[in-house]
């Protein structure tokens, strides 16, 4: 088209050509250099961007290890208190979880939530990394030339040393250290517990002459009663006592029977809130209860009553059901007061349970401490010249702290073989730090004829050395330990055997297995005691009693410094990152006192108040383990230190009578993970009596079926061709104990939030255990229910999401796919059992934006790290997360029986949460397969599911509570 | 049209028609006073702290806020029902009405219109910043890409996406339509020459030609036309948000109807609190009369009356659903924790308007900026009940938590209130706020 000119002045074609020709002044040159350095400079910054992590394949591939392929050893947890056999899981070199071993009889598969969570103090920052002389790093023959100068100096000189432990089970361990007793003759071994039974070892050493805690068979009793003893939390062995307690309270259409279980007790403990009826007591009155009980049973068998005052509290139906079950029956108690002890003891013998559902053929090693011993020990600490403290901490766990770090100060030879610092590595002059125990080996005796191995999964991270070891090289002695144990088997246990396989052979096998389980020897032993010698305290009015008690989350504050254990809810209280005090709703509405209300006892101790329904009314319950001083992030100075107020004058008393208790103005809000404890009337948990399931094994049920009658819908079901997932719930097995939400967050990397964002209700975890008080608020009835994804059929979450992150498999799982999700939270609100979590910050480092990590307990270090599992995504600020049924275990087991050209067996495939329960309560498997035990679950008459009627056909059902009501 | 002579004019002053666009173009050209830099200055600061409050959240993570395992939705999300609500009115006068050929409207409708817009835009920051991943909110868009994944038009969230930005959009093509020929008088009478460069470019050229008017009615009724319906389906779309889940208190069929007059109440109410305000300050006493403040209170006793049944309705039916859940979400509105919130809303939405019934009330200035308030406050509430307490005490008890907002969530809500009185102080600044060219042919008729 032909231009026109506007106008003739100035606006010509001319002046636009030249305007033109300034512009393209660019010519060839000049394009081509700015096309380079576009070139240039976008490839340098992309190559800023993504930084090259090379992955250098093996040259010679060991045999066993196949990169991002999981490798199982079998190794054997001991920290003095708790016993496990366990296997560790270990991919590309370093474990990463830690779960039950399947041949031992006494884990059985299973493993608690300290046991599980002990994996992350092997990544513990705080660790020692060298020994250390003054608080100075120093190297290994330094430390060990001046160690055996200065004990050969106290030997010459005759001077005392003592060496301090917890209780040792390991044979070879026992044998090293009477040869260092052997070149050191002065030198005494000296057992604590921190939390004592020695009132029961001395009582059964009186009672029929061995000083071993006997075998309790809580399978083989009908009455089951507890006497504050929390056998399922935290009482000597609580994985195998959940074991036997849930197997013979499993009920199926078949076997419509159970045992029964009584709990008399003072605060609500876990086993407490399992019990069938709990009986409330104070402290003061458990003796005079207990005593009343003997001359119940005594006068119907014609024996001896003991000249006691009759209890308060009415024993005799109690009474009454011990006696129809003679034979049948167990009493356990958890005091450490050897009279009553002394007292337990003779009405299990006089119910003739002996043989029957206690044995000492098995006894139990697990516990050895002597507190006189202890006692003795604290009292003439002036006497030592030199101590060892080995893997022990009673400057912090022992009632004399104070005068222990007064006096270790002049001590000539102090020395520590923690492997973390504590209260009392930090006063010694020596620091021999110990390997962890995945890096040790060592042997373990746990029962009578039971043995253990444990074999490191990982080369020591640190300039550590076993602690056996060190005293080996001390008594002069340069064996390597692995030998040592190996020469002692040969000689000791090896020769137990049927010895139908070689040394070698038996050696390797035991590895492999990690337990050796000897035959059981009938021991029969006598019971002579006479009972009339006791001499029983007389009940006096007591006033207001403290009670002390392990968590069972924290144990005995070793392990206060995982963020995994402190983060899990109390199981009964459901209070994270702290300790409180326990009172009754009666003892608040008298003091005027509410939850968070921060009152002095004693004038010395400040605590939080937790009103606890089920508490004996005068009576405040503390849990010891808390407070901690010298640990790290995650335990220093979270809660409060209870065990200096401790009694210990000879056995220690975990009850204080006639205590004071102010109020002050402070608050202190707990982190609380559930705020409301009714069940509000809702059907949520159904519950029946043994008496009416026996009638009608629908029982408290009846819904269901009306309900699934009711469903109807306009949309297609979904066809699952394959498999269908499903889950099943015992609510009767399970006791609430929570060692399912610890293998949830350690196999899933679970964030740790802390303290300050549970209060926010902010945290992670992707199972939970609700609790729910029915009844009288000063002695209520408790039920627990694990609440997981239901994976509905009809999930109401993922027809919401906008962009469809969360979705349906074709095998009935409801998926998330974290990199869609834009984080509206719809599916969270949308959900009805609010099992969505959502990544309010970034915790773990993953977010794309720079400087906003939100890692309270510095999880994110190279360390802690290495104990993330790699098989499942660590996720970002701002995507929603929940369980996935362990989908990666699925895959796995899928891809496996596939490269083995087979079917999937039932039961193949074990979820995190069913792999470690110890009341076997969780069955996860194929809803297609007509043979699977989910299958058959699914079809008893107790399955239910929850909130059924909202029809979102969740594809895990529970199954009815049972109670053993009389 | 004796019924019409007895009826107020509604022009006071006896207006010529050089009069109006003189009182309409003056504000555009003359040196506002200190009042309005005053009042800029603090929606300025509001609206700054505001977007450093939302940097943050993006930056830090949601976590910055209150909003919980058990309460996903808090503030945000009652902002943005609100302010969506807000934006109801403009719209609802100007086509509704328009269609309704109610005249008195075109005193108002420029403002309102504008409110509309401002409304929108506050309303649509929160769904965008709730989000966990705000980088990546460009995922809600069904655009083609590579990696095969595509939207869920099952959620009602994404309903909203397209509600809103389909509604903002038409908003704001039907305001800036109805503009165009005052935007010429302006052009026509700027003195400055950049100001003149500017208003010509945004008058489009216009001439006030024949030709020009026909097609501008033309445009006006369709544009009228397609917002009249989306009136009534922005709200009903934002409603389903709730009506579609299954959470007690949200899972109600009553939702659009309820929601729609909600808004169009809150509409009216906001409508007010600008005008009255706007009419004294900009002495615009002869347009936006006693009239026409009647007028809308009408609409206000109406809708409000509409929401007081809805809440009856609903209380009605969770007692004969005989749904326990749904009966508990109800007494636990009205006796938990939060029941002052629910009196809050049942007070200012339910009772107050009722004196509207009165006259004498209903042309009192004060009483109505005071109404217009507490039915902003009401409203607020209403959304805040709605949210919060049906979330938090849902189906599981072990579940139930308790929510209050973080200062950060409250810094927001006040940028938001920030950002819509700096558009709208920079609306009333440089656009006419009376639509000159509809109300002088009120005047004709007269």
């Amino acid at each position: 088209m032909a231009k026109y000119w506007k106008s003739l002045d100035g606006n010509t074609i001319e002046n636009k050509d030249s305007k033109l020709e300034k512009i393209s002044s660019t010519n060839r040159r000049d394009f081509l250099k700015m096309f380079g350095f576009g070139l240039a400079s976008t490839f340098v910054l992309s190559r800023c961007e993504n930084m090259t992590h090379k992955a250098i394949p093996y040259l010679i591939k060991p045999e066993e290890i196949t990169p991002s392929m999981a490798n199982y050893y079998a190794s054997t947890f001991f920290d003095g208190d708790k016993y496990g056999s366990i296997l560790v899981k270990v991919i590309d070199g370093r474990p990463i979880k830690i779960e039950g071993n399947e041949l031992s009889s006494i884990s059985q598969g299973s493993a608690n939530s300290i046991l599980q969570a002990s994996v992350l103090s092997l990544y513990d920052d705080t660790r020692y990394r060298n020994p250390q002389i003054n608080g100075a790093d120093t190297n290994w023959s330094t430390i060990d030339n001046q160690i055996v100068e200065q004990l050969k100096k106290i030997k010459s000189e005759k001077g005392k040393i003592a060496i301090i432990s917890q209780s040792i089970i390991s044979p070879s361990t026992k044998k090293v250290i009477t040869d260092f007793i052997k070149e050191y003759p002065t030198t005494e071994h000296i057992i604590y517990d921190p939390v004592s039974i020695s009132g029961l070892l001395e009582a059964n050493e009186k009672s029929f002459g061995k000083r071993v805690i006997p075998n309790y068979q809580f399978d083989k009793a009908q009455v089951i009663v507890g006497i504050n003893a929390d056998f399922l939390g935290t009482w000597l062995s609580p994985v195998e006592y959940t074991k036997q307690y849930a197997k013979s309270r499993k009920v199926d259409e078949d076997k419509r029977t159970m045992s029964r279980h009584i709990q008399i007790e003072t605060g609500m403990s876990l086993t407490g809130s399992n019990a069938d009826e709990r009986i409330v007591i104070n402290p003061s009155e458990e003796q005079n209860l207990v005593a009343t009980l003997y001359n119940y049973i005594a006068a119907k068998l014609n024996q001896k009553e003991l000249p006691v005052s009759t209890s308060a509290t009415d024993i005799s139906k109690l009474g009454d059901e011990l006696l129809d079950n003679r034979g049948k029956s167990l009493i356990v108690c958890g005091t450490n007061n050897i009279e009553t002890q002394l007292i337990i003891n003779a009405i299990n013998q006089l119910l003739g349970n002996y043989g029957q559902t206690i044995s000492v053929s098995r006894a139990l090693f697990t516990k050895q401490g002597n507190d006189v011993k202890m006692a003795d020990f604290i009292n003439n600490l002036d006497n030592y010249k030199g101590v060892i403290f080995y893997d022990c901490n009673p400057a912090y766990d022992y009632p004399a702290s104070k005068k222990l770090s007064e006096a270790i100060h002049n001590l000539e030879l102090s020395i520590s073989l923690s492997t973390i610092p504590d209260e009392t590595s930090v006063l010694v002059k020596y620091i021999c730090p110990a390997n962890n125990f995945l890096e040790s080996w060592n042997d373990f005796n746990p029962k009578q004829g039971i043995y253990s191995l444990s074999q490191p999964c990982i080369h020591p991270i640190f300039n550590t050395r076993q602690e056996q070891e060190s005293l080996l090289k001390w008594s002069g002695n340069n064996t390597d330990y692995y030998e040592y144990i190996k020469d002692l088997w040969n000689s000791e246990i090896y020769s137990n055997t049927n010895r139908v396989f070689d040394f070698n052979d038996f050696w390797n096998i035991s590895l492999q297995d990690g337990v050796l389980e000897l035959p059981e020897n009938p021991l029969n032993v006598k019971f002579n005691y006479d009972i009339n010698s006791i001499k029983l305290t007389e009940i006096t009015n007591s006033g207001l009693e403290l009670q002390f008690y392990e968590s069972v989350n924290i144990g005995t504050g070793k392990y206060a410094n995982n963020p995994w254990l402190q983060e899990l809810p109390d199981p009964v209280t459901k209070v994270t990152w702290d300790n409180y005090a326990a009172i009754s709703p009666a003892l608040a509405n008298e003091k005027k006192l509410k939850t968070g209300d921060v009152i002095i006892i004693n004038s010395t101790l400040e605590l939080p108040v937790l009103v606890q329904p089920g508490q004996s009314k005068n009576t405040v319950s503390v849990a010891l383990g808390y407070g901690r001083t010298v640990a790290g992030k995650s335990g220093k100075d979270i809660g409060v230190d209870v065990y200096q107020m401790i009694s210990a004058k000879d056995y220690r008393n975990y009850a204080l009578s006639n205590i004071s208790i102010e109020k002050t103005l402070d608050f202190k809000e707990l982190a609380t993970t559930q705020q409301h404890n009714s069940m509000e009337g809702r059907d949520i948990v159904r519950e029946t009596t043994l008496e009416q399931y026996k009638k009608n094994p629908s029982a408290g049920n009846e819904k269901h079926k009306e309900i699934e009658e009711q469903h109807q819908t306009l949309y297609e079901k979904h066809l699952y061709k394959g498999h269908h997932w499903a889950m099943a719930v015992d609510l009767n097995s399970c006791t609430g104990c929570n060692a399912c939400v610890a293998a949830c967050s350690i196999e899933n990397n679970v964030p740790i939030v802390g303290k300050e964002e549970v209060k926010r209700a902010h945290e992670m975890h992707w199972i939970r255990i609700d609790r729910y008080y029915s009844g009288d608020a000063d002695n209520p009835e408790v039920v627990y229910q694990p609440v997981m994804c239901q994976h509905c059929d009809n999930a109401p979450c993922e027809n919401v999401c906008p962009v469809g992150a969360t979705n349906h498999s074709s095998e009935g799982l409801n998926q998330m796919a974290y990199n869609r999700c834009i984080g509206t939270r719809y599916c969270n609100n949308n959900c009805p059992y609010k099992v969505r979590r959502f990544n309010w910050f970034d915790y773990n480092n993953a977010d794309a934006l720079k400087g906003n990590l939100h890692d309270t307990q510095n999880m994110t270090n190279d360390l802690p790290r290495m104990a993330l599992n790699p098989d499942v995504t660590v996720r970002a600020k701002g995507v929603i997360e929940k369980c996935s049924f362990c989908v990666q275990r699925i895959q796995e087991k899928k891809l496996k029986a596939k490269l083995e050209n087979r079917k999937l067996n039932d039961g193949e495939i074990k979820t995190a949460c069913q792999q470690t329960c110890p009341a076997n309560a969780i069955v996860f498997g194929d809803l297609n397969d007509k043979e699977s035990k989910v299958y058959k679950l699914f079809n008893q008459q107790r399955n239910y599911h929850l909130l059924e009627e909202l029809h979102t056909l969740p594809s895990v059902g529970y199954l009815t509570k049972v109670r053993n009501k009389s | 049209m004796s019924e019409i002579s007895t009826r107020e004019p509604l022009i006071k002053g006896n207006k010529s028609l050089t009069n109006i666009t003189d009182d309409v173009f003056n504000p555009i050209v003359a040196r506002p006073n200190k009042l309005w830099f005053f009042g800029l200055t603090i929606a300025g600061t509001a609206a700054l702290i505001g977007l450093i409050a939302i940097v943050l959240t993006v930056w830090k993570g949601i976590g910055l806020w209150n909003v919980n395992k058990t309460i996903g939705w808090g503030w945000s999300i009652t902002n943005f029902v609100w302010w969506v609500g807000i934006g109801h009115a403009g719209t609802f006068i100007s086509a509704i009405l328009l269609l309704f050929r109610q005249h008195w409207r075109t005193s108002v409708n420029r403002s309102a219109e504008a409110m509309t817009i401002f409304a929108v835009i506050c309303a649509g920051l929160f769904p965008l910043i709730h989000m966990g991943r705000f980088l990546l909110a460009f995922f809600i868009f069904p655009y083609p890409n590579t990696r095969g994944v595509w939207v869920n038009f099952n959620s009602p969230l994404l309903w909203d996406v397209f509600a809103i930005t389909t509604y903002f959009l038409v908003s704001l093509i039907f305001w800036y339509v109805g503009l165009i020929p005052d935007l010429g008088t302006v052009r026509d009478r700027m003195k400055t020459k950049f100001k003149k460069v500017i208003y010509r470019f945004l008058s489009f050229g216009w001439t006030g030609s024949a030709k020009h008017w026909q097609r501008f009615e033309i445009v006006s009724f369709t544009l009228a036309g397609l917002a009249a319906p989306l009136v009534l389906s922005v709200h009903t779309i934002v409603s389903f948000d709730f009506a579609t889940s299954v959470i007690p208190g949200w899972h109600t069929t009553i939702f659009p109807p309820y929601f729609v007059s909600g808004a169009i109440f809150s509409g009216f109410a906001m409508v007010l609190t600008l005008l009255i305000v706007a009419r004294k300050t900009m002495n615009l006493q002869d347009y936006i009369t006693l009239n026409h403040i009647e007028l809308m209170n009408k609409i206000i006793i109406l809708t409000g009356s509409i929401v007081g049944v809805a809440y009856l309705t609903e209380l009605f039916m969770a007692w004969y659903s005989s749904n326990e859940y749904e009966l508990f979400t109800f007494i636990n509105r009205a006796t938990g924790p939060y029941w002052w919130a629910y009196w809050i809303m049942m007070t200012c939405n339910v009772v107050s308007p009722q004196l509207f019934w009165f006259k004498k009330l209903r042309r009192s200035i004060g009483f109505t900026f005071f109404m217009s308030i507490l039915i902003n406050v009401g409203m607020w509430f209403e959304r805040f009940v709605i949210i919060v307490t049906s979330l938090h005490r849902d189906f599981l008890p072990s579940s139930w938590e308790m929510y209050k907002p973080s200062i950060i969530e409250v810094l927001i809500f006040v940028g938001t209130l920030g950002i819509f009185f700096s558009l709208f102080l920079l609306f009333v600044r440089f656009f006419p706020v009376i639509a000159m060219s509809e109300v002088k042919t009120t005047i004709k008729n007269k």
